[in-house]
């Protein structure tokens, strides 16, 4: 258990090709999620230019490979829990992008029949535990899930998402020590994708590395190539193999990068566009996977039937969402506390 | 086939925009992503990208054009409309608009001012943004020893653009960009208080305060008591409390009674943009602890403000914002521009009614209140935060106790509902006080 000390170095870019953990047909597969993800956000954004949809609305687009590579390692009954980006990690864990999308335009058909919106649903039937928009706040409930797991001695375990601004907060690191010191079976991942709203990493935290932020109480780091899928899955495949062997948490850094703004209304004057064109041609986790795909003899029909697949289910999710009626007023006063069974 | 680019909303605020700049020309063609345009809205300049592809064949609002309504038509592409932009009809006329309007500050005239304070002279209209950022600026250049931090309020220039230029006059000593940890910025903002510095510390919005809020309460407030008077701190927090516009629950809430409850503390929440700016002024300067509560959709409205490079207001004084002889009407912050509209529905049928603006709700200017239910006899309290041991609740009872013979009628109070607050946008709007609600509260008051 300890022994796994060290952080367990793995730089992204490096030409070591990721350990295959994935089969061809898996690896369309996750081609399929990504895409989802990427259209359904950019229909999202579409919404938001019209006003239909209201409020913070945080985009994921560009780090889709993340939540995608994770979840290839997950099995049923396992948990994931996240911040307020979370539309994808909703779709990945399986969650109706009706009920998604219609959860951001605040219709009766949404996740919380439209009282949560962008930042706050949930799906305890597909393991999903939300969408918080405290910054820093879902480190401690994931490791809370994990805590749950470890207590029933079920076997499964918990992948809590945060960002690498997150990752600056108190709470983060006393979730550690706990999840240390009951050896609980919660994988973090760290999306870290540069910047915190307009705070560059660099600004925001003092050390260098987030994969060993976990050292201090021996939870072993990897630092992810987080634009690769299948770096990604060979990670996760590491980090869920500990902690299923009762081994206790483990961390992941996921290297990645956010082409939108922190959410709609953000002027984006911290970077250059040059960096963001730069990331968006040479890194881009679908762009790639789709080049590696054909390359491996996977037929271009084959694709673009998937590109159609995806579309359809992005527009009906959209007409749903505007179709979708708005929540009764009487919804106004319900779910403030349980009703007495 | 063509299509039209509609001027896109923003941000959760954003109803109107200045289309800034043109990047293309009618006959360029345009990707997908490439940036077409640059809105200025009230608090940044953004880039607008094209959403489809295809040739701009048409400008129908020309660079430059000020308060360009969101979803406005502003550019044709491939020939304009045979097919409605990106699959999506215009927003269903059941759906409120991604914020609806602030509702406008009523006009004041200089005139207006003069009843209860000294004479500041010559007036200038700005917004509360730049109130705030002018009473900073002020004090930091009257006293070394002030300085502001926070996230976001350097480089970016504040989440919401109230810190705006700072960082160029002060400098990154002066102006601090903090990393996602009140806890713990906050407990080392009270520290460098204790040493005799005077933070200005900045709450992205008060609903990350409560990430730090032992500091705040279990250090700031209680140190001087606990010292014996050897030991305090002067200090202010300060960011947008209260509800926003569609940002639900987590990030929309009323925390004036819940740091009014706390002796130690006190707690100031401005209205008007004169307001901010007097009373940052004094709050910047006051040898406690104190909490100043904003409010992000104020941030852009316009009020009268004394140009007198000495202008400072006093805490614990309310101000009768507009006199009336059948019902006082008490609110603070937000709250006063719905009292301002209903007094002025009011009076549409017959009923005088009188604006008390709290400015500060600890230490709470009850005499104010008094002297004006001597006159009006029923009281009516507005706030946004909830009900239950909220700030109308204490204004009821103080004046009970103060004034109970006074009372012709039980006091009412309006506020939001007891419940998280809800997205929906319908379920929004119900959950927060309208004026309508006002109005009714006082015509039950007066039994009219
Ligand atoms: C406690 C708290 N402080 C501040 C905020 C405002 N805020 C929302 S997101 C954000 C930046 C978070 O950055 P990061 O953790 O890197 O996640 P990313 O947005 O990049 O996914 C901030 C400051 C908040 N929601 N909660
Ligand atoms: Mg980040």
């Amino acid at each position: 258990m300890a022994k796994a000390a060290t952080a367990n170095r793995r730089k992204p870019g490096k030409s070591e090709a990721p350990a295959s953990v994935l089969s061809l047909e898996q690896l369309i597969r996750c081609y399929r999620d990504m895409l989802l993800i990427r259209r359904f956000e950019e229909k999202a954004g579409q919404l938001y230019g019209m006003g239909l949809i209201g409020g913070f609305c945080h985009l994921y687009i560009g780090q889709e490979a993340v939540v995608v590579g994770v979840m290839t390692q997950l099995r049923p009954g396992d948990q994931v829990i996240t911040s307020y980006r979370d539309h994808g990690h909703m779709l990945a864990c399986g969650m109706d992008p009706r009920g998604v999308m219609a959860e951001l335009t605040g219709r009766i058909g949404g996740y919380s029949k439209g009282k949560g919106g962008s930042m706050h649903m949930f799906s305890p039937e597909k393991g999903f535990y939300g969408g918080h928009g405290i910054v820093g706040a879902q480190v401690s409930l994931g490791t809370g899930l994990a805590f749950a797991n470890w207590y029933r001695g079920n076997g499964a375990i918990t992948a809590t998402f945060f960002g690498e601004g997150a990752a600056n907060q108190g709470q983060v690191y006393e979730s550690f020590n706990l999840a240390a010191l009951f050896k609980l079976p919660c994988i973090y991942i760290i999306e870290n994708n540069k910047y915190a709203m307009g705070t560059a990493q660099e600004r925001a935290t003092a050390s260098r590395d987030f994969s060993r932020h976990g050292l201090p109480w021996n939870i072993p780091g990897e630092q992810v190539d987080g634009m690769d899928v299948r770096a990604v899955a060979a990670a996760t495949a590491r980090a869920a193999a500990h902690c299923r062997a009762g081994h206790g948490a483990y961390l992941l850094e996921m290297l990645t990068y956010r082409y939108r703004g922190h959410s709609m209304s953000d002027p984006a004057k911290y970077r250059t566009r040059e960096e963001v064109q730069r990331m968006r041609e040479q890194r881009d986790c679908i762009d790639n996977l789709r080049a590696l795909l054909l390359a491996e003899g996977v037929a271009e029909a084959r694709l673009k039937a998937i590109d159609e697949e995806v579309k359809a289910i992005v527009q009906d999710s959209a007409e749903f969402a505007q179709t979708s009626p708005e929540p009764d007023p009487s919804e106004l006063w319900t779910d403030v506390l349980a009703e007495e069974s | 086939m063509g299509t039209v680019i509609l001027m896109p909303a923003l941000s959760p605020t954003m109803t109107e925009g200045k289309l800034a700049r043109w990047l293309k020309r009618e006959g360029d063609a345009v990707r997908a992503g490439e940036v077409i345009a640059e809105i200025e809205t009230d608090k940044a300049t953004m880039e607008v990208e094209a959403v489809d592809e295809g040739t701009l064949t048409r400008i129908l609002v020309p660079e430059g054009t000020e308060h360009v309504p969101v979803n406005a038509v502003i550019a044709e592409l491939d020939g304009g409309p045979a097919a409605p932009a990106p699959a999506a009809p215009p927003p269903a006329p059941a759906i409120a608009p991604a914020a609806a309007p602030a509702p406008a500050a009523p006009a004041r005239t200089a005139a207006d001012f003069t009843a209860a304070e000294r004479d500041w002279g010559p007036m200038r209209v700005m917004t509360v943004r730049e109130a705030l950022r002018d009473a900073m600026a002020a004090e930091m250049r009257r006293d070394p020893d002030v300085f502001l931090m926070g996230e976001e309020v350097g480089q970016y220039q504040g989440a919401y653009k109230v810190s705006q230029g700072l960082l160029d006059e002060f400098g990154p000593k002066r102006v601090l960009d903090m990393p996602i940890t009140e806890h713990g910025f906050t407990g080392m903002a009270v520290g460098a208080a204790f040493a005799g510095l005077k933070p200005i510390v900045e709450f992205m919005t008060f609903n990350f305060s409560m990430q730090a809020i032992d500091q705040i309460i279990n250090s700031a407030a209680k140190t001087r008591y606990m010292a014996g008077g050897k030991l305090g701190c002067s200090i202010v927090f300060r960011g947008p409390n209260g509800a926003a516009a569609r940002v639900a629950a987590q990030h929309s809430q009323c925390f004036a009674s819940w740091y009014a409850h706390c002796p130690g503390l006190k707690v100031v929440a401005p209205w008007s943009a004169a307001d901010a700016k007097g009373l940052l002024r004094a709050a910047i300067r006051d040898p406690n602890p104190v909490i100043f509560l904003e409010n992000e959709i104020l941030y852009g409205q316009s009020f009268p403000v004394p140009e007198h490079p000495d202008f400072i207001l006093p805490i614990g004084k309310a101000r009768v914002e507009r006199e009336g002889t059948d019902v006082t009407i008490v609110g603070f912050s937000i709250a006063v521009g719905l009292a301002m509209q209903a007094a002025e529905r009011l009076a549409a049928v017959g009923i005088s009614a009188e604006v008390i603006n709290l400015r500060t709700l600890r230490p709470l200017d009850i005499g104010t209140v008094v002297a004006s239910l001597r006159k009006t006899h029923r009281l009516v309290t507005v706030e946004e935060g909830w009900p239950y041991a909220g700030i109308g609740a204490e204004v009821a009872m103080q004046v009970i106790e103060a004034a109970f013979d006074e009372l012709d009628a039980p006091p009412v109070r309006v506020h939001g509902a007891d419940v998280p607050m809800p997205y929906a946008a319908n379920l929004e709007k119900l959950a927060l006080p309208q004026v309508e609600d006002v109005v009714n509260a006082a015509r039950r008051v007066t039994y009219r």
